[in-house]
């Protein structure tokens, strides 16, 4: 398959990606808002061109274990859920990230919390920056904010959860899953052969070929003093990542006197807001962190110099503002603006929010 | 004449499996597991798929089996190695791919995915160690125990009333278009000991012709669950769990 530009949901592009970026395996669960990535995988039929398995799992709680299945052999999987879903995926992310696997995870997000609501939210920022499940973890967390970085971030993803053997997660929520955008796919990337993947994954639990010693995947250790080893070289990893991975984007940052700092599609919302402001005369910058975890810190803290004061715009009840304040020692004002329970805020009550909050 | 005579290679009748490691194993003496592991290991050896074969450990007394037996293995979360299996399987269609179950982890809080991976047919193999109680967690009380046991969770023995009925998983497994060979063995015997073997073969066999799934349940014991002498315990064994979970094959197609 060649390059192709086309107009299509989120969902569906993420579904395309996989199959574009030389997925080996998807195993999902049917959840509102994001069915449209199993229904398009199974319209697609990769297993007849690719050669990339596609099931529908009796559940989440199934459909990561097989993702963490399939990962233990160096395959290249991925599961798609939204936030109830996610929840009951967390003991299966825990033990993928114990057991240092590879694998993508989208969570196009819902509100909540408990069953909530089938309309856009990003209020599951905690549970995928700040653990999730059980244990000292980390995911590499993806705020995609367009059509086109869902697609991106497929490929993106995967490349990290491989090069770092940790998994990874699209974190999405409902507008950029269900919006349909103009979106260039890639060229197919070919599925590696299995001869790459056991050069390219020598841990894997693929068959104990050529007399080599068993590979065995596991995240149990009783022995304490191995088991803080094994957490120190977890957390060595972590700190690689966070120095090698993080990735924002900055729009009009310097010489603005107010900083807006929103992820995914509600980045999209200030960036309109931050017209109209400046239509009034006010100036804003806007920082949009690409990678929730690692979080750019240093970016924002360097970002809010000289700055008047911080508005946090989320589709939450305020949770990325304490990564925002850490960032920033709160040297300055920092303010949270967020509309809860799938509610989408328009640009002129974010204007508004930042002239309440911050200039009156 | 010497012993030195006698001890020589043409005149070996029984020896240690190639793939089983010279280790002391965690298990109690006494246990049934050990006998399963040395019979997997003879079997996966006499089937030539050593370095085909993908392992999946529970949580339970086996979680540590991939320290036993020297192929690859991969440790699942409780009750989730046959979703677990189902991805290994279906992504390296040539592998040989089992899982190794004990009770909790097949019909209490894996019931979902041991059932809806039988019912899939995924070419697995699903060893399943039925010992009427929870051994790894200090001697609770499992789906599979009989009523009237006594378990640490059902201290004056089970009552339906209030634990309800000891779950017979294995039958359910039977009636499902999925699985192509269900059989409940024993180990408590050398005459039952070779059954099992050739059960745990046919199951392997299977596997590797794609037949779908095939579920070898073992009942066994747990003798220090149950508080009881290992002889007493494969006493106690055939005298009470028989009746309820009688030997034989349940599906053979």
């Amino acid at each position: 398959m060649k390059e192709e530009v086309r107009l299509m949901k989120g969902n569906e592009a993420i579904a395309h990606a996989a199959i574009r970026y030389g997925c080996d395996g998807y195993f999902g669960y049917p959840i509102t808002p994001q069915s449209e990535v199993l229904e398009t995988l199974e319209e697609l039929m990769p297993w007849e061109t690719t050669g990339m398995v596609v099931l529908q799992a009796e559940s989440e709680v199934a459909a990561i274990n097989m993702v963490y299945g399939g990962a233990a052999t160096g395959k290249a999987v991925m599961t798609s859920s939204s936030s109830p879903g996610v929840s009951l995926k967390q003991e299966g992310i825990s033990y993928i990230a114990a057991a240092s696997l590879p694998a993508l995870i989208l969570n196009v997000m819902r509100g909540g919390p408990g069953l909530g609501t089938i309309q856009p939210s990003q209020a599951d920022y905690f549970q995928a920056t700040k653990g999730g499940g059980h244990g000292d973890y980390h995911l590499i967390v993806l705020a995609p904010s367009t059509v086109q970085e869902m697609v991106d971030f497929v490929g993106l993803g995967f490349d990290l959860a491989f090069k770092y053997t940790n998994p990874a997660m699209i974190l999405a929520d409902g507008i950029v899953g269900q919006m349909m955008e103009k979106v260039v796919l890639p060229e197919q990337r070919p599925r590696r052969t299995e001869e790459e993947i056991r050069k390219q994954c020598p841990w894997a639990a693929d068959g104990r070929k050529d007399g080599r010693k068993r590979n065995v995947i596991t995240s149990l250790e009783l022995e304490s003093a191995r088991m803080e080893v094994i957490n120190h070289q977890l957390q060595a990893r972590y700190r690689e990542i966070e120095k090698n991975e993080t990735r924002w984007e900055e729009i009009d940052v310097e010489g603005a006197d107010y900083l807006i700092v929103a992820f995914g599609s509600i980045a999209r919302i200030c960036t309109k807001a931050k017209e109209l402001a400046a239509e009034k005369g006010i100036k804003v910058g806007i920082i949009r962190p690409i990678t929730l975890w690692p979080f750019p810190t240093e970016a924002i803290a360097k970002a809010a110099e000289g700055k008047k004061g911080i508005l946090c715009v989320e589709l939450n009840a305020g949770q990325m503002i304490e990564d925002v304040r850490l960032a920033v020692h709160d040297n300055l004002p920092v303010k949270h603006f967020g509309r809860l329970g799938g509610i989408i805020p328009s640009p002129d009550e974010v204007v508004e929010a930042l002239e309440e909050k911050l200039i009156k | 004449m010497e012993i030195t005579d006698i001890i020589r290679e043409e005149n070996k009748v029984y020896c240690t499996p190639e793939l089983l490691d010279q280790v002391h194993m965690h298990y109690c003496p006494g246990c049934s597991h050990g006998v399963i592991h040395k019979l997997l290991a003879e079997v996966i050896a006499e089937l030539g798929i050593t370095d085909k074969t993908i392992g999946v450990s529970p949580v339970g007394c086996a979680v540590f089996a991939y320290n036993y037996i020297d192929v690859d293995w991969i440790e699942a979360a409780h009750g989730r190695a046959p979703a677990v299996a189902t991805a290994a399987s279906r992504l390296w269609n040539d592998n040989v791919v089992f899982t190794y179950q004990g009770d909790g982890d097949m019909s209490a809080i894996g019931t979902a995915e041991s059932i809806h991976a039988a019912n899939r047919g995924e070419n697995i193999v699903m060893v399943f160690v039925n010992n009427a109680i929870y051994g790894m967690t200090g001697g609770q009380m499992a789906p599979t125990t009989l009523v009237g046991q006594k378990t640490a969770t059902t201290p004056y023995g089970r009552r339906v009333d209030l634990n309800g009925h000891p779950l017979e998983i294995t039958n359910l497994m039977a009636i499902l278009d999925g699985t192509c060979y269900v059989t409940r063995q024993a180990v408590h015997t050398p005459a039952a000991v070779r059954k099992t073997k050739a059960a745990l073969k046919k199951a392997f066999e299977n596997a590797m012709a794609k037949k779908g799934t095939s579920v070898v349940e073992v009942v066994a014991t747990c003798n220090s669950g149950w508080k009881m002498s290992p002889e007493k315990s494969n006493e106690w064994m055939a005298q009470n769990m028989f009746e309820k979970y009688p030997l034989g094959d349940l599906k053979n197609e």
